[in-house]
């Protein structure tokens, strides 16, 4: 069973991110990128499945400028086996991602797709959920825990009261919540031997899909900023503060 | 410009997220609501009476319980013809299904907005709500989840909407629910509550939630946590506040334990005031902070428990 590993190149999630002066957008030159962490539990999860001799391949694809590359040799050298590049100057939003990974699944035909749940730069929590629209597959959003037996997934969900299970059939799409599984390390051999594993280069003219974006940015502000408020030097002084001076309590 | 808004229930009548959802939707013409699941008449008569509803379209059918997201895109797409707009609140269920309806009609999804400047203009958090995007949508349709914190719910009563049977649509069968687990509590929700109290790594094991509970109990509060607490499994992992968990903005935060790292705090500085007791001084969550205590959580937690009780 072959899985495709959709994999975003985004703003390491240890950066503290800035708001560029003009509006225009979120200040990227020279801040660390990294692959969302997300995917990396979506790596890991693919490749815990081959090591058990569920999946045989492992197809890593990356959408946006050149430097996506970089990303899919992460996931190479966390064991995927080969990858896809969709180079692109022009900002993909998921719906459009959604459209290219539609025509790359037609072609690669994978048992299963696995995404992360959200981007933590868009934060749309969208493409996996567009991507199982697109090709008319079902959807096991937001999981802790996968279970393959025969032509089925059981999907385990991270849900708003708590949990929740499904069964699927596949061909499915799962996308993945932080308690799925905690991503390996590449070892330096691995980081090596990644450097030898194909990487495909397309562009989206080559996939027949148009990807202008239909969410124009008219601006990013920032968000309203906190004081720093006092320190109370006791229990009794905060109980005091939010009776008295606050009033919420 | 009519709306459409998926409610979601439970026993206690309308989701207050979605009540949320249903203001939101206010602000942009006529509004009608889908209420689904089986044996919902009682559900469907509260949400009849939500202020500013039009009309009630009832999908009647076991196939609708649990709102997966299958069989309910597949519903709100045959609807969609009549709306400008489809909105849910941005809840496991509104992110599920929402995405994939636009999909069907070919729309990019507009997540999380928590702004509506105008029929196609929105305002959504980027980056762990680090900055605000304003956003126009060239979309015919808008398929839109609303940050639930950021639109004062409608109440619950008020209103007298007419209803209406759903149409019978195909329904695809792909999918089958299974089981849930769910975590019993007699707190308030999270997302609705007037008081939170979260406990992070600092708390050392779930049996020390424990000091928590008496002060949650006497203040009416939901309990939260952070991601670590979370994955270190101290608490189920539907407490996690943050990006990637529930958002809330209470009248009262209070931070027990947490360091305060930029995607907690994504999930709790729109909060009135915000409480932290963290023994660290340096500790990032005191930036954001209206009241710091500096003190061991485990002196702290008992003695504001004592200092509640003796009011
Ligand atoms: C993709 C991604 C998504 C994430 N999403 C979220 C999210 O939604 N929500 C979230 O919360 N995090 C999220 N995180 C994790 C986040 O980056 C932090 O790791 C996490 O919030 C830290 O939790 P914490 O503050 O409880 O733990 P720590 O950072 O370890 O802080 C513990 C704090 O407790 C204090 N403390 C310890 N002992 C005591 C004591 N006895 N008395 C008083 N204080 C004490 C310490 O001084 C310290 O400040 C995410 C991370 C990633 C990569
Ligand atoms: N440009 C991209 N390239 C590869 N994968 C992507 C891209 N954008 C989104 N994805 C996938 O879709 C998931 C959800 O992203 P989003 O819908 O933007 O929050 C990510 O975790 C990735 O798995």
């Amino acid at each position: 069973m072959k899985i495709l590993v959709p994999v975003k190149r985004v703003v390491d999630y240890n950066v503290k991110v800035r708001v560029k002066s003009d509006g225009s957008g979120i200040e990227t030159a020279g801040v660390k990128m990294s692959m969302n962490p997300f995917d990396e539990i979506a790596v890991e999860e693919a490749v815990r499945l081959k090591e058990k001799g569920v999946a045989t391949e492992i197809v890593a694809v990356s959408m946006g400028v050149t430097q996506c590359s970089e990303t899919i040799r992460t996931a190479l050298a966390m064991g995927a086996d080969r990858g896809i590049l969709v180079e692109s100057d022009v900002e993909l939003q998921p719906l459009a991602v959604a459209k290219l990974l539609k025509v790359i699944a037609d072609k690669e035909q994978p048992k299963l797709i696995i995404l992360g749940k959200q981007a933590i730069d868009d934060d749309m929590s969208a493409t996996g959920q567009m991507l199982a629209a697109f090709l008319g597959w079902p959807q096991g959003t937001f999981a802790s825990k996968v279970l393959i037996e025969g032509d089925k997934i059981t999907v385990t969900r991270e849900v708003d009261g708590g949990l929740e299970t499904v069964e699927l059939s596949l061909p499915a799409i799962v996308t993945t919540d932080l308690r799925l599984n905690e991503p390996r390390y590449a070892s330096l051999p691995n980081i090596m031997k990644a450097r030898k594993k194909p990487i495909e280069n397309l562009k989206p003219a080559d996939l027949g899909v148009d990807p202008a974006p239909r969410l124009t940015v008219l601006k990013v502000n920032e968000p309203p900023k906190r004081q720093a408020g006092k320190k109370v030097a006791s229990v009794a002084e905060l109980v005091d503060k939010l009776r008295n001076e606050a009033k919420v309590i | 410009m009519t709306s459409l808004v998926l409610l979601e229930h439970d026993a206690n009548g309308i989701k207050q997220p979605s009540r949320s959802a249903v203001a939101a939707a206010t602000k942009l013409g006529e509004v009608h609501v889908l209420i689904a699941g089986s044996n919902i008449a009682e559900a469907a008569a509260k949400a009849a009476k939500l202020p500013g509803v039009a009309k009630v379209i009832v999908a009647d059918a076991p196939e609708y319980d649990h709102v997966m997201a299958e069989p309910i895109s597949a519903l709100i797409v045959a609807l969609a013809p009549n709306y400008t707009h489809l909105l849910a609140a941005t809840t496991a269920v509104g992110k599920n299904v929402m995405p994939r309806v636009a999909a069907f009609l070919d729309a990019q999804p507009i997540s999380d907005i928590a702004e509506v400047v105008d029929a196609d203009t929105f305002v959504r958090p980027i980056y762990a709500g680090n900055g605000m995007a304003t956003v126009k949508s060239s979309d015919k349709v808008k398929v839109i989840t609303v940050r639930a914190a950021s639109f004062d719910p409608v109440p619950a009563e008020g209103g007298s909407a007419a209803t209406e049977p759903a149409p019978a649509v195909d329904l695809p069968k792909n999918s089958k629910f299974i089981s849930a687990e769910l975590s019993k509590s007699e707190r308030p929700e999270l997302t609705a509550a007037r008081v939170v109290i979260s406990g992070g790594r600092g708390m050392q094991n779930g049996d020390n939630f424990k000091l928590i509970e008496p002060i949650a109990d006497k203040l009416g509060a939901a309990v939260g946590a952070s991601r670590a607490a979370v994955d270190a499994g101290f608490v189920p992992n539907d407490y996690q506040v943050g990006q990637t968990g529930k958002i809330v903005a209470p009248e009262l935060y209070v931070a027990v334990g947490i360091s305060g790292a930029i995607q907690h705090l994504a999930g709790m500085k729109d909060s009135k005031v915000i409480v932290a007791i963290n023994k660290d001084e340096e500790a990032p969550i005191f930036q954001v902070a209206d009241y710091g205590l500096v003190q061991d959580l485990f002196t702290a937690l008992p003695e504001l428990d004592k200092e509640l009780g003796s009011s």
